[in-house]
């Protein structure tokens, strides 16, 4: 059924004997995969009325289908992916840059995938891109073939030349089309059902009660509010937040209506060692009549009377205290002095928004010139000033956990909006201070706690990485600032993560295409409408599948109980190569090296295992 | 000892040039005859060789006192605090005094005792034979001899004594050649490649000019090609740069005639051709000036390659630029790479990359020997030489190898160490980081290549510390002839013995030497691969440090991994004893005792006290750095 459907869309159906087995065992090997579970064309498109794959669609669904689908309007009903594929099929030959041989084959364009299925007597396997990945596609043709070159997400580049100028401009439109549309529920996520996990596995690793239990263990004065069970005092907030013991839920609520977008100071981190505390808001509304709110004053007030008596306060701004100002012209503003005793206002300017975006686009810009001139590419890689808003991000880190740790201060840590670089500074302070996010479960805890349940728009932020020639809208590499900068501590505490850089390189890819839904909408508002939890699988099972670890771990890690305090001098930060340079250079010879250190370790952990052994095997008397 | 007024300065503050702590350590201030000594309260002491005091500067007086700032040549720059003027006025004229001496036999090395008997100091200067290292790479063979032309160094006094030329290459074509070249350095043999039979040969530039030439010297570069079987084309590559004489070029139309041909094996590249022959012009005004490069009429076989290595004056304002840019404190990201781009340093090492690069293309890839020259022939020439052997031949990546290429292509061809790192009061211009430059390009390498080399960062950086502390007598003198009339032999020791006595600090866990990928080393010079040096530059500066170090770390485990396999098969061995004995109380008791391995801890020898280099021992030490206070946020 499957094979009909693949072969059907592509129209021309000559199927020789070879051909035949060839294309069987290419699905039985997607089905092995868990890319063929489900139709591969999507949902309700498939032309074939027998698919096994036709879902029931409930009418609750299509009306979220119709407010959270932002891509061009299905034209009867549901989406028609089968309308967007022009070419099924082409010969093709694979160019992946330095270090890959070309691979030829058969190209296929799928619903969510482009797939290349290698000659009969090729020996490698199928070649496979989530179409989801691609950020930008660019064509020529010339004779009767053409070239695409198709720039990823991820940074990679690629080239496919194609036999056939018609096949080829038809396959790049297909790209093009799959590419950019913005469905949520029908994204490949949906469709995903790999071998070996199951659906609902791992979405309830890390819900806020199970923050909210360690803090209780340390301190009760706070307590889990969940005025916000209903989405409707803070849409981008949780089902429940961490908030002082002492304010009761309707001044919660009040205060969300003097916060923007609703977001009142909640608990991000309690430093039990300090018995200090780290919250997260937006902006106050004060606008230019400088209105105050009493009940968000209180609340404040709560925040320090908790901590300890004459507890003092810092209010870390991310925006100059001129933004700041401006900001009151819109309705927006910042705490006065007066309305909060005890509380003191810090401005640590930080980028954001499309400026960090254009630093991103520069900085690739720069490492794609292979043939530049040593003087070139320092003043390209000054002009980005990619690692100038690195530094801002670690040193407001780490002013912030300084604040809680050496001054025994409560911080409370805002922009505008509260869901960039807010995040951004926070989630950065815990790894500072807190050995537990420093973990492979912390660190992966913190990830789904601060950055994803705490309403960082991952959809608008991460629809274009670097190559796209759309005009950025809601585009910020804010996450991968934050994962960069978890690299540079990496780097200068090599022994206290234990995640290594592929970790960091799994989440930026998986930030910005990914066939988990983890990093699927803005919210969690919006991930309960799709169903996400229930529809996709989480990436953090796939993540934490035994294969994968080897990848992801820190051979070297030791528990490290103290704070890390970085170097934020320049001298002692560097360019993350290993990301943005990955695919413009071949293999390094350090990749070898890392696989001894691996090698090295693990000799040390069998020697050492084998120690009980001999002294087991020792006469007993 | 008659420079020392006062010896002993108490209260003193000693300043972190990057931390905004106000809270400076106090202590006390000694002064030796050889070191500067700062005991901190917590009895942790920072010593100061006088001889890598690069300059002292008193500052303007302060309510707190008077402030004192040392550089180093290692890249230390120590801020002091000295309550008293008077005080700080009799140590600033002593350091003046003791940091600069007129005379070798005041040297440091010369009165330093390690406590080794006449025997041990011998052998430890036998260490390194060269005559044996020349025996490693084939030679003398069919085609090269052994020249006994400069042995009382009669016709080159900058060379060594015993030099290897082209067996049918007689005395007269030497001599004669040697009048030829700038300060008698003829071609000479540098390396042999064993397997290519191809040859890396040295000289200086040819006294020229225009018409002049010397069938002589034609005759030696002659020989030279001749004495390589396979390939009778060979490679003169002139490493200096292009010149600022565009209106001359333009008035020699003629001589454009004399087109470098660039194999197209190599160099393909239409830009590469462009700008190299923008660079022969330099080697053109040269020639105008009665010096110059070979007339490649007069010269058959011989292809001509110019590489752009600047000369020791632009390599040393280069450094001072840099070594300002990142000492400014507080400074910004922007301002560090627009000053790293500035002063060019990068650009500086990449072009010797290249060069080495370009040499061993040349030897594997077309099987052509190669003649290398610069001006004198003793700085760019020794880099290109020592880095492209470095490449070629995995024996100079082993810790004694990379003595061996140290005393081959630096030491005995007369690279003036004295005068390029300012041993003596003397000329201001003749000093140039010269062979810094050297040792980091070989970190770029060891950075490209993390398994290739048997030594670590450490070595390096030890290395470099002792090429200015003047505490051994390998760096001292500027020649053999030299070395051996100050009788350095005899009065001083070798540094190398002391190296290898402590190697394991200076062990890369990672070396895998039967690796093949390794054979011979491809760099890659695209410019993204080139990093600023820091713990070179700021080998001092803890707080700009990674806090945890990756390779002590897994030193340790190897060592660990050695010594807990040694227990297992040592335990089994007792087991089978014992099982045959009978006797098991013993064992058991000896069991919990040996059990336990001990964390190998390095000890430093007496003699290494002042270095605090990549701090070995692991988490505590490393992480109690790690203090908010230390930095900037």
């Amino acid at each position: 059924m499957m094979f009909f459907f693949l072969f059907s869309v592509s129209g021309n159906a000559s199927t020789p004997e070879f051909k035949k087995k060839k294309n069987s065992e290419c699905l039985l090997r997607l089905r092995h995969e868990g890319l063929l579970n489900s139709c591969p064309a999507g949902v309700a498109s498939c032309p074939a009325s027998s698919c096994p794959f036709r879902s029931p669609r409930s009418p609750r669904l299509k009306l979220l289908e119709s407010a959270l689908l932002l891509g061009p309007r299905p034209t009867a009903g549901g989406m028609e992916f089968s309308e967007l594929i022009r070419t099924g099929r082409a010969q093709a030959e694979l160019l992946r840059g330095p270090g890959a041989p070309p691979l030829r084959g058969t190209l296929c364009v799928t619903g969510h995938h482009l797939l290349l299925s290698p000659g009969p007597q090729a020996t490698s396997d199928l070649w496979l891109l989530l179409l989801r990945s691609v950020d930008s596609i660019e064509k020529r043709v010339a004779g009767d073939s053409g070239t695409i070159t198709l720039r990823c997400k991820d940074l990679r580049v690629l080239q496919l030349d194609i036999e056939g100028v018609e096949a080829t401009l038809d396959i790049a439109r297909s790209i093009e089309a799959l590419s950019s549309l913005e469905s949520v529920i029908t994204s490949f996520p949906f469709f995903y059902r790999p071998k070996g996990l199951r659906l609902g596995d791992a979405w309830h690793f890390h819900p806020p009660e199970h923050h909210y239990k360690r803090v209780a263990r340390e301190t009760n004065a706070w307590r889990l509010s969940e005025v916000n069970e209903d989405f409707s005092v803070c849409p981008s907030y949780p089902r429940a937040v961490i908030v002082p013991r002492a304010v009761d839920d309707d001044a919660l609520a009040r205060s969300a209506r003097f916060r923007q977008g609703g977001r009142f100071p909640v608990l991000s981190y309690h430093h039990a060692p300090s018995g200090t505390v780290l919250l997260r808001s937006s902006q106050p509304l004060t606008g230019p009549q400088k209105r105050r709110c009493a009940e968000d004053e209180e609340l404040l007030r709560a925040v320090l009377a908790g901590a300890r008596p004459g507890a003092r306060g810092f209010i870390v701004d991310t925006r100059s205290a001129q933004a700041a100002k401006q900001a009151r012209m819109t309705g927006g503003g910042t705490e006065a002095k007066a309305a909060y005793p005890g509380w003191k206002r810090l401005h640590r300017p930080m980028e954001r928004g499309r400026p960090l975006q254009e630093s991103f686009v520069r900085l690739v810009e720069a490492c794609g010139d292979l043939e530049q001139s040593m003087d070139r590419w320092l003043s390209r890689l000054e002009g980005c000033r990619w690692l100038a808003h690195v530094k801002e991000a670690l040193s407001t880190a780490c002013l912030a956990a300084q604040g809680m740790e050496r001054e025994g201060a409560c911080i409370l840590v805002h922009g505008a909006e509260g869901t960039d670089s807010t995040l951004l500074v926070t989630s950065l302070a815990q790894l500072i201070l807190d050995p537990l996010s420093r973990t492979m479960t912390g660190f992966q805890e913190l990830v789904e706690r601060e950055w994803i349940q705490a309403g960082h728009p991952f959809q608008l932020r991460c629809a274009h990485s670097a190559f796209s020639h759309a005009r950025p809208k809601h585009e910020a590499p804010t996450f991968l600032l934050f994962l960069d900068c978890v690299w540079q501590l990496g780097r200068q505490f090599p022994l206290s993560l234990e995640f290594g850089e592929g970790l960091l390189l799994a989440l930026f890819e998986h930030a910005y295409a990914s066939p988990f839904g983890t990093f699927l909408c803005n919210s969690e508002k919006e991930r309960c409408l799709c169903e996400v939890r229930t529809r996709t699988h989480s990436l953090w099972s796939g993540l934490n599948q035994p294969k994968e670890q080897r990848k992801l771990r820190n051979p070297l890690y030791v528990l490290n109980p103290l704070a890390i305090w970085p170097s934020v001098e320049p001298q002692s930060l560097r360019l993350w190569q290993g990301l943005f340079l990955r695919w413009t250079r071949p293999p390094e010879p350090s990749e070898a090296a890392w696989e001894k250190v691996w090698q090295i370790v693990t000799d040390k952990e069998k020697t050492e295992g084998s120690q009980p052994t001999v002294s087991a095997s020792e006469p007993q008397p | 000892m008659e420079h020392i007024r006062t010896t002993k300065v108490e209260q003193v503050k000693l300043l972190d040039r990057f931390s905004t702590s106000n809270k400076a350590l106090t202590g006390t201030l000694y002064l030796t005859a050889t070191h500067l000594l700062f005991i901190d309260s917590h009895q942790k002491e920072t010593w100061i060789l006088h001889h890598h005091i690069a300059s002292v500067e008193k500052l303007a007086l302060t309510t707190s006192g008077c402030p004192l700032v040392i550089q180093c040549k290692n890249f230390r720059i120590v801020h002091f605090i000295v309550p008293r003027e008077r005080d700080c006025h009799d140590i600033y004229n002593s350091l003046l005094q003791l940091s600069k001496q007129a005379k070798y036999e005041d040297l440091y090395a010369f009165s330093y005792n390690p406590k080794q008997n006449d025997s041990e100091r011998l052998r430890g200067w036998q260490l390194i034979d060269l005559a044996e290292e020349y025996k490693r790479m084939g030679v003398p063979n069919s085609n090269w001899q052994l020249s006994d032309a400069n042995r009382e160094y009669k016709i080159c006094e900058t060379y060594p004594r015993e030099l290897y030329v082209p067996r049918i290459a007689s005395k007269p074509i030497i001599v004669g050649s040697s009048k030829f070249r700038s300060k008698g350095r003829f071609p000479v043999l540098s390396y042999y490649h064993r397997e290519k039979e191809a040859a890396v040969c040295r000289c200086s530039q040819p006294l020229s000019g225009f018409s002049a030439r010397c069938l002589e010297d034609e005759h030696l570069l002659q020989a030279i090609s001749k004495a390589n079987p396979v390939n009778r084309y060979m490679y003169v590559m002139d490493t200096r740069p292009k010149h600022r004489m565009q209106s001359w070029w333009a008035t020699q139309k003629d001589i454009g005639r004399i087109i470098v041909r660039i194999s197209s094996k190599i160099w393909n590249d239409e830009k590469i051709r462009e700008s190299h022959e923008q660079k022969r012009l330099n080697a053109m005004a040269n020639r105008a000036a009665g010096k110059g490069y070979e007339n490649e009429d007069n010269y058959s076989n011989i292809r001509f390659q110019f590489v752009g290595i600047e000369n020791i004056h632009v390599m040393r304002s280069s450094l001072q630029k840099l070594l300002e840019v990142n000492g400014t404190k507080g400074l910004s990201v922007n301002d560090f790479y627009s000053g790293l781009e500035s002063s060019g340093w990068l650009r500086h090492i990449k072009a010797v990359m290249d060069a080495a690069i370009f040499l061993t293309k040349a030897i594997m890839i077309e099987n052509a020997s190669v003649l290398v020259h610069c001006s004198d022939g003793w700085d760019r020439t020794s880099q290109v030489c020592s880095l492209g052997s470095l490449l070629l031949d995995s024996f100079y990546r082993t810790i004694r190898g990379f003595m061996v290429l140290i005393e081959k292509d630096w030491i005995s061809f007369g690279h003036k160490f004295s005068e390029r790192c300012g041993h003596l009061d003397s000329d201001p211009k003749e000093v140039s980081p010269v062979f810094t430059q050297f040792l980091e390009c070989v970190w770029h390498l060891t950075e490209q290549f993390p398994q290739a080399f048997e030594f670590n960062e450490a070595f390096l950086l030890q290395i470099h510390e002792h090429i200015y502390s003047c505490q051994f007598g390998n760096f001292l003198g500027n020649c053999q002839k030299e070395r051996e009339e100050l009788k350095l032999k005899e009065k001083t020791y070798s540094l190398w013995p002391f190296l290898l006595d402590d190697q394991k600090k200076y062990l890369n866990p990672l070396y895998s030497p039967k690796s093949q990928a390794v054979a011979v080393l491809e760099p890659n010079t695209v410019s993204f691969n080139f990093k600023f040096w820091r713990n070179m530059y700021h080998q001092f500066d803890r707080t700009l440090h990674p806090r945890q170090s990756v390779f002590s770390i897994i030193m340790n485990m190897n060592e660990q991994n050695k010594q807990l396999e040694n227990d297992i098969k040592d335990l089994e061995s007792k087991i089978k004893q014992h099982k045959n004995k009978q006797t098991d109380g013993v064992l058991t008791k000896e069991l919990l005792h040996s059990v336990r391995p001990e964390s190998p801890t390095l000890k430093t020898s007496l003699c290494f006290k002042e270095q605090t280099l990549l701090p070995v021992n692991d988490a505590l030490r490393t992480i109690e750095g790690s203090n908010p206070a230390d930095n900037r946020y």
